[in-house]
């Protein structure tokens, strides 16, 4: 299990160095000087030459790299070209309206998704299957910010129960933190609530095909222990990829949901420094997101030995 | 003695729209305690839907419309589903053909054998445990205190069939529904199975209702035998009568194709050209990950083999001998790792691609999934034709000999322009031929060729490919692990074993008086191999 | 034993599978109901796309500052570019600079689905040349996948808005900031089919019919991706559909003056509370227009390949 734990982290890290290189090449082949955007529209060329220097950009490309590299690797992220101050600093900032939200949301599509996913395979072609699956077809296509005004306007605006945007530290206490973080939340879920829901009914009605069913079925067991502690069990390693997978669309949606509801997350910094032009904090946002897409997927990869014995590393 | 089973005309409709109305009608049979009744049919002779019946298991486009079933006196045709699932694993059981399937591979196999007491017995822990050791040993498994951990993948096939089994007798039910049990399974294995079923139904008295499609396993195992066909019964009565005195025409009929153990006795020529030989050939797969332990996989190892014109080398051993690798190591599918294959002289057991290609047209291989050997998406005319036009032929004389080959594998040639998905398997094996003959090859390899088709069907295509084989002089390769198929069409036989040869000769001396050890046991496991069948 | 009751029996034995008669995928795929409506929805908004400048629009730049925030049915007036100033009837209100949302959202049919399309067709491209060569290609296999895998963990939107960003919008950066991040996932599915097709005994049988490589692969491996291929077609149209709104919404995708759906919703972010329509009318074009796609691509699905519904 070590031995496994091990290779598993090591096996990410060429997957890692690739999104460095991807990164680092992306910003690199920026048009424009990146010396001249920090220096600002005021500053001659002597200075931008100075900046330049400072910054490694007159050196060979693959020097710039192993610089560039060096100082991510001891966590330097650089300084943000538009709010002055340390990236590392600007993301601890911002990383708990972010991590709240996205907990928040996963939470409640696995929750909800899962059963529904269940219920929906058992009673295959039924009203209630046709409409889940109707109804993840329209998850998938509402486009979240649509959807998230759509709820503004009617939860908050017309019905007043709760508050229209912003964002309250859990710090401040878990009432108010809950009350700003539920609508985003909901709204961030219903696309994850449909791409759950339909991988649980595919899996689900795979499985319930399989013969181990038949043999349970046959043994007399109850319908619900069929469906949970045969059909689901078996179902459980296709599922828990999805929700890896789904964590780079929840992503997505971070970005889009915390700049409707206005709240100071991640999100709203990435699009805010992308709209500035503020390419450390664009690589830094980056990178870390990356780095939480791998580590999420490593933990699913880690699942699937608790969830089939036949996996073994 | 009382009836068990009690089968009334049963009828069992099929979906609108299915070739037939129903998948069995007008079935009736009785299973006393006791005993063991076969339910013998072909594919599509309705004999599992049967026994779903039986259980209740039906799907719902698969209603019954007809007949009752009694279950020990109770009728149970439209029993309320509580009642019927009280019934399973308590008063009926049944144990599926898959073994690795038929199994939950997320539960240890305890689990799954102590789920049927919690839902049907009221015991404490320590009961059930005691229990399912007790059971675990009477089905002869080692260990049972190890095997009540295990999950199924961590068992042999036929280990896990010994639990199928544990499960379904645990509560001892008068009546056992075996579908299939001992196909999936290699003939060795199969015959300790059909041991152990006869054991323990006698020794408890349970009545079996015994499904096969083997005549082989038939002669085994039945006391009695009931014969289906399109969903009908046509004969039922005692094993000695069914399988000597068959009064039914397709009862004669597929009871004559069943293959003799006996093999032929044909001269072959002993100074005919040798066509293909293998000297030390080996195969080695190499498991290698990048921080894993390496795992050498001996698939096989020093095989050494040689096929004259005009003849059959038919190799005959279990799953995972080794055969397979043989065959594809000859056609150059997989790249062979040690020794050399000298066609007709020459060494092609390192040729490079390009060196290959004019050598690829005189070996061709027939496979055994006769639905997965032809592209779906390409009519027949295509694929018999793609051979010759890769070789230089123009299109209009490849057609022409596509046309000769329909009528020399007894298809009308019209049947050129339609695609796979409308012929039957036996149909699609015989174009597999003709593309393969549409080659002129010296050589035709059989790789497990008639494994996947009915009795009948076999029969018909042996007989095509021993036809074949006299007509165009070819050599062939046979594989197989059917020791009857092989007894019927091979002249020298070669037995693997772990990747290696471990009998060779002809097949009347191999067969007649077989040397090596593990033939011997191979040859005393072949079911049905005392059993005088009635000549067709 | 070849008597004529036997040549019989084989006929008669013939699997059922065999027996049930298929039809052609064509035939399947126009009988199915998702097909029918998503086509036919998407026909609509073609034909929308087609005609905008007949259906009672006007240039969707035109703006005239008598008539900011109308509401939807109001009339107003509004200044050509010939500087004449006309009655109009605005359907769907105006924005914040008074320019005609009925024209804007009608304009904006066109922009989504060139984008959608062109998205779909370039990543499909790029998939299906770098699938086939990880498949067929050992030694390019594993650096390949490596940096597939590499996009892949990056996320979709982040790799769009960054490039979008660095790049300035048009619509040929947009399509392709869209396209990049869907590549990796076209790949993986077509080097999945490569690998499960190449396995297939009649790709076997092709190889020792003397078949070259090429010709296994355009002739026996490729037609059989085609289902697969369009249904993920169609996914990843809807989903360029999307993003490209969520650019313009977030400001980072074409410019403002251009009639997007995102565009016109992002105009009217700011007034969201009082002139809500600025979102919904745009909105539910582009919801109704993104479910017309998935909707399609389900059907196709069903119908072409049922096997997908496993793989997702």
């Amino acid at each position: 299990m070590y031995a496994f734990l091990a290779r598993r982290l090591l096996a990410t890290i060429p997957v890692l160095a690739i999104v460095a290189v991807l990164v680092f090449l992306m910003l690199r082949l920026t048009p424009g000087d990146p010396a001249a955007i920090l220096a600002g529209d005021a500053a001659n060329t002597e200075q931008i030459a100075q900046i330049r220097a400072g910054l490694g950009l007159d050196r060979p490309v693959p020097v710039q790299f192993m610089i560039w590299l060096g100082n991510m690797l001891s966590g330097d992220l650089g300084e943000s070209f538009y709010y002055k101050m340390k990236v590392t600093a600007l993301i601890g900032q911002r990383i708990e309206p972010t991590l709240s939200l996205a907990a928040l949301t996963i939470a409640i599509a696995v929750l909800t998704a899962v059963p529904l996913g269940v219920l929906a395979a058992w009673r295959f072609g039924g009203w209630f299957d046709r409409a889940l699956m109707g109804f993840a077809v329209m998850g998938f296509s509402v486009p979240v910010f649509v959807l998230a005004y759509i709820l503004i306007w009617i939860v908050s605006l017309k019905l007043g129960w709760l508050p229209v945007q912003g964002y309250r530290r859990i710090a401040d206490g878990f009432g108010p933190w809950l009350q700003h973080l539920i609508l985003p939340s909901i709204t961030l879920s219903v696309i994850y609530i449909a791409l759950i829901a339909r991988v649980t009914r595919a899996s689900v009605l795979e499985t319930l095909g399989e013969d181990y069913i038949r043999t349970a079925r046959a043994k007399g067991l109850r319908e619900a222990r069929v469906l949970v502690r045969h059909a689901l069990a078996n179902a459980a390693v296709p599922i828990a990829t999805i929700i890896g997978i789904g964590i780079a669309l929840l992503i997505g949606g971070v970005v889009v949901t915390e700049s409707v509801y206005a709240i100071p997350g991640l999100g709203r910094l990435t699009v805010d420094a992308v709209l500035a032009r503020d390419f450390p904090t664009i690589q830094g946002v980056i990178l870390l997101f990356s780095l939480f897409y791998v580590l999420i997927n490593l933990l699913v990869d880690l699942s699937y030995v608790i969830l089939d014995p036949r996996i073994r590393y | 003695m009382s009836a068990v089973l009690e089968v009334r005309d049963l009828a069992i409709a099929l979906p609108a729209g299915s070739d037939r109305s129903h998948a069995v009608s007008r079935v009736s049979f009785t299973v006393t305690s006791g005993e063991i009744v076969c339910l013998v049919g072909e594919s599509g002779s309705g004999k599992s839907v049967i026994a779903q019946g039986i259980m209740g298991l039906l799907p719902k486009g698969l209603p019954v419309t007809a007949g009752t079933i009694l279950l020990e006196g109770e009728n149970i045709t439209h029993a309320p589903p509580e009642r019927l699932r009280a019934l399973r694993a308590a008063r009926m059981s049944m144990v599926f053909q898959e073994p690795m399937t038929a199994l939950n591979p997320v539960m240890t196999c305890g689990e799954q054998i102590e789920e049927v007491l919690r839902e049907h017995a009221a015991l404490g822990p320590a009961e059930r445990r005691a229990k399912i050791l007790a059971i675990l040993r009477e089905v002869s498994l080692p260990d049972p205190e190890r095997i009540v951990a295990a999950y199924p993948h961590q068992l042999s096939g036929g280990q896990r069939q010994r639990i199928m089994i544990a499960m379904a007798l645990v509560l001892e039910p008068a009546l056992l529904i075996a579908d299939e049990p001992t196909t999936a399974l290699d003939v060795t294995t199969q015959a300790q199975i059909l041991r152990l079923i006869a054991d323990l139904q006698s020794r408890h008295g349970t009545g079996v209702l015994f499904i096969t499609h083997d005549f082989g396993v038939v002669a085994e195992i039945a006391h009695r035998v009931a014969v289906l066909r399109l969903g009908e019964l046509v004969e039922l009565g005692t094993k000695q009568d069914v399988l000597t005195r068959p009064q039914h025409a397709y009862t004669r009929m597929l009871i004559g194709s069943v293959p003799s153990l006996r093999p032929r006795t044909r001269q072959a020529d002993a100074n005919a050209p040798v066509v293909l030989s293998t000297h030390g050939l080996g195969k080695t797969y190499r498991d290698r990950s990048w921080f894993g332990k390496r795992r050498d996989v001996r698939a096989a190892d020093d095989v050494t083999l040689e096929i004259r014109r005009g003849q059959t080398l038919g190799i005959v051993g279990e799953s995972g001998s080794g055969k397979s690798t043989v065959a594809r190591c000859v056609v150059r599918l997989i790249d062979p790792t040690e020794g050399d294959i000298r066609l007709s002289g020459q060494d092609i057991a390192r040729l490079g691609a390009a060196a290959l290609r004019p050598l690829r047209r005189k070996v061709q291989i027939v496979f055994q999934d006769p639905y997965r050997s032809l592209n779906p998406r390409r009519t027949v005319e295509e694929a018999v034709i793609e051979g010759p036009l890769n070789y230089g032929v123009p299109r209009r004389e490849a057609l022409e000999r596509a046309r000769r080959l329909m009528e020399l594998v007894r298809m009308d040639p019209a049947v050129l322009a339609r695609y796979p998905h409308q012929f039957s398997g036996g149909q699609r094996q015989r174009i597999c031929i003709a593309r393969a003959l549409a080659m002129e090859p010296e050589l035709l390899i059989a790789d497990e060729a008639v494994s996947a088709l009915d009795v009948s069907v076999q029969a018909q295509v042996l007989e095509l490919l021993e036809e074949i084989r006299e007509r165009l002089s070819l050599a062939m390769l046979f594989i197989t692990h059917d020791l009857r198929v092989a007894a019927q069409i091979c002249d020298q036989v070669a037995v693997m074993s772990q990747g290696r040869v471990v009998e060779y000769g002809p097949a009347a001396s191999v067969f007649g008086a077989p040397r090596h050890e593990y033939t011997r046991a191979l040859f005393d496991a072949a079911p049905g191999r005392g059993f005088e069948f009635a000549a067709a | 034993m070849e008597t004529p009751d036997a040549r019989q029996y084989e006929a008669l034995s013939v699997e059922s599978a065999a027996v049930v008669r298929r039809e052609s995928a064509w035939q399947r795929v126009k009988r199915n109901w998702s097909v029918r409506i998503g086509g036919a929805v998407l026909v609509v908004l073609l034909l929308v796309a087609l005609i905008a400048p007949f259906l009672g629009t006007v240039d969707p730049t035109l703006f005239d500052a008598a008539s900011r925030d109308l509401l939807p049915g109001q009339a107003g007036e509004i200044t050509t570019l010939e500087g004449e100033t006309v009655k109009h009837s605005f359907l769907m209100g105006s924005d914040s600079f008074g320019r005609d949302i009925y024209s804007r959202v009608v304009y904006g049919t066109r922009v989504s689905l060139i984008v959608g399309v062109a998205t779909a067709l370039l990543a499909l491209a790029f998939g299906i040349v770098l699938g086939l060569s990880a498949g067929y290609l050992r030694w390019l296999d594993g650096i390949l996948m490596r940096v597939m895998d590499g996009i892949m963990a990056i996320p979709a939107i982040l790799i769009a808005i960054s490039l979008v960003a660095m790049w300035k919008g048009s619509l040929l950066t947009v399509v392709i900031a869209i396209a990049i991040p869907e590549i990796p996932r076209v790949t993986r599915l077509v080097r999945s089919l490569v690998l499960t097709i190449r396995e297939e005994p009649y790709v076997e049988a092709a190889l020792s019919l003397g078949t070259p490589t090429w010709k296994i692969m355009f002739s026996h491996i490729l037609p059989n991706t085609v289902a697969p291929l369009v249904v993920q077609g169609t996914y990843i149209c809807a989903a360029g559909i999307l993003t490209e709104a969520i650019l313009s919404f977030l400001g980072v995708g074409l410019p403002p003056d251009i009639p997007t759906w995102g565009n016109v919703m992002a105009e009217g972010r700011a007034q969201f509370n009082e002139y809500p329509h600025n979102i919904f009318f745009p909105g539910i074009f582009l919801a109704a227009t993104v479910l017309a796609v998935n909707i399609l691509g389900d059907g196709l699905r069903d119908t072409l390949d049922p096997k997908m519904a496993k793989r997702v």
